[in-house]
């Protein structure tokens, strides 16, 4: 299974992601926001978390026009698999993949802990590892997590099976406590929440590996 | 020429820093200040003969996220 993972300027979790890509068994190869095309054979794209761009004009705003990711929203639009973590989720809603947008938390501080998430479906390659109900613990690190959309569709999330995560405490204001949502073809996953930092014994926690070895088991497989 | 965007959250949209200026105006003694909305404004110094057109173009674009924010634009 090969995989993906955009470096823009001001990203700061690229290769953590990279390094639990690998763990599970992938090949992880960096692309960087200036190139025009992913790398050939690539079955999933990582996009991950920081301050791309400085969050100038918005988070993810101007990551969403660079050239890699006209090459990412191509390859998600033929089928092929997206995981967007943090400002990588931020950047998938300015882009258009994914539905609504992720404002400011509402009680206005960035928020760095660990929380508690119940997984909502696993039916998906990435949730495939857990089952609907556990609940996870995983790192959170943002100042705009607090997700947004109206309420046709979130009502439509939900009716869809495309809520991935919740939070059991909600840390920032986020409609329906969505942590994580997923395209209609729950083929692109956009979270807050950080499994790469929950991926090894070192970090604390290793309740994200089985959402990098899901991943990786299916496309593998496939 | 020159155009002036403005960008609001839109109304139902809670802007928690607008909140937090509402606050602080309050402890300042500043009564009856009801509501704090905070936008941006952004100035575009434009080639002649850019039309408000080009500037809406660019607003849903780029400059707003229509999601979450209102825009309107001003020319010259």
């Amino acid at each position: 299974m090969r995989a993906a993972v955009v470096v823009f300027p001001g990203s700061n979790c690229d290769r953590d992601l990279a390094v639990a890509f690998e763990a599970a068994g992938a090949e992880v190869e960096m692309v960087w926001h200036k190139d025009v095309a992913l790398p050939e054979g690539v079955d999933v794209v990582g996009i991950p978390g920081g301050f791309s761009y400085g969050d100038y004009l918005r988070c993810g705003a101007i990551a969403a026009q660079s050239p890699i990711v006209k090459s990412v929203k191509a390859h998600a639009e033929r089928g092929g698999y997206v995981l967007g973590i943090c400002n990588g989720f931020q950047v998938l809603t300015e882009t258009g993949l994914l539905p609504g947008a992720l404002l400011r938390n509402a009680g206005l501080k960035y928020i760095c802990k660990t929380v508690k998430l119940r997984v909502e479906t696993s039916n998906s390659a990435f949730t495939a590892g857990y089952n609907a109900g556990d609940v996870i613990s995983i790192p959170i690190a943002h100042h705009d997590g607090n997700y947004f959309a109206d309420n046709d569709i979130v009502a439509q999330l939900q009716d869809e099976d495309r809520v991935a995560f919740t939070y059991t405490e909600n840390p920032n204001g986020a409609r329906a406590d969505i942590a994580g949502i997923l395209s209609p073809n729950r083929r692109v996953l956009g979270m807050m929440p950080h499994p790469e930092r929950a991926a090894d014994a070192g970090h604390g926690g290793t309740d994200g590996v089985a959402l990098f070895r899901a991943l990786t088991g299916a496309l593998t497989a496939a | 020429m020159k155009a002036r965007v403005h960008v609001m959250l839109k109304n139902g949209v809670l802007d928690p820093q607008g909140e937090a200026v509402r606050h602080a105006l309050g402890a300042l003694g500043f009564e009856g200040v009801n509501g704090v909305r905070q936008g941006k404004v952004i100035e575009l110094d434009l080639a002649e003969g850019t039309s408000e057109a080009d500037v809406t173009a660019m607003c849903e674009k780029l400059l707003a996220n229509t999601v979450i924010e209102s825009y309107s634009v001003e020319m010259g």
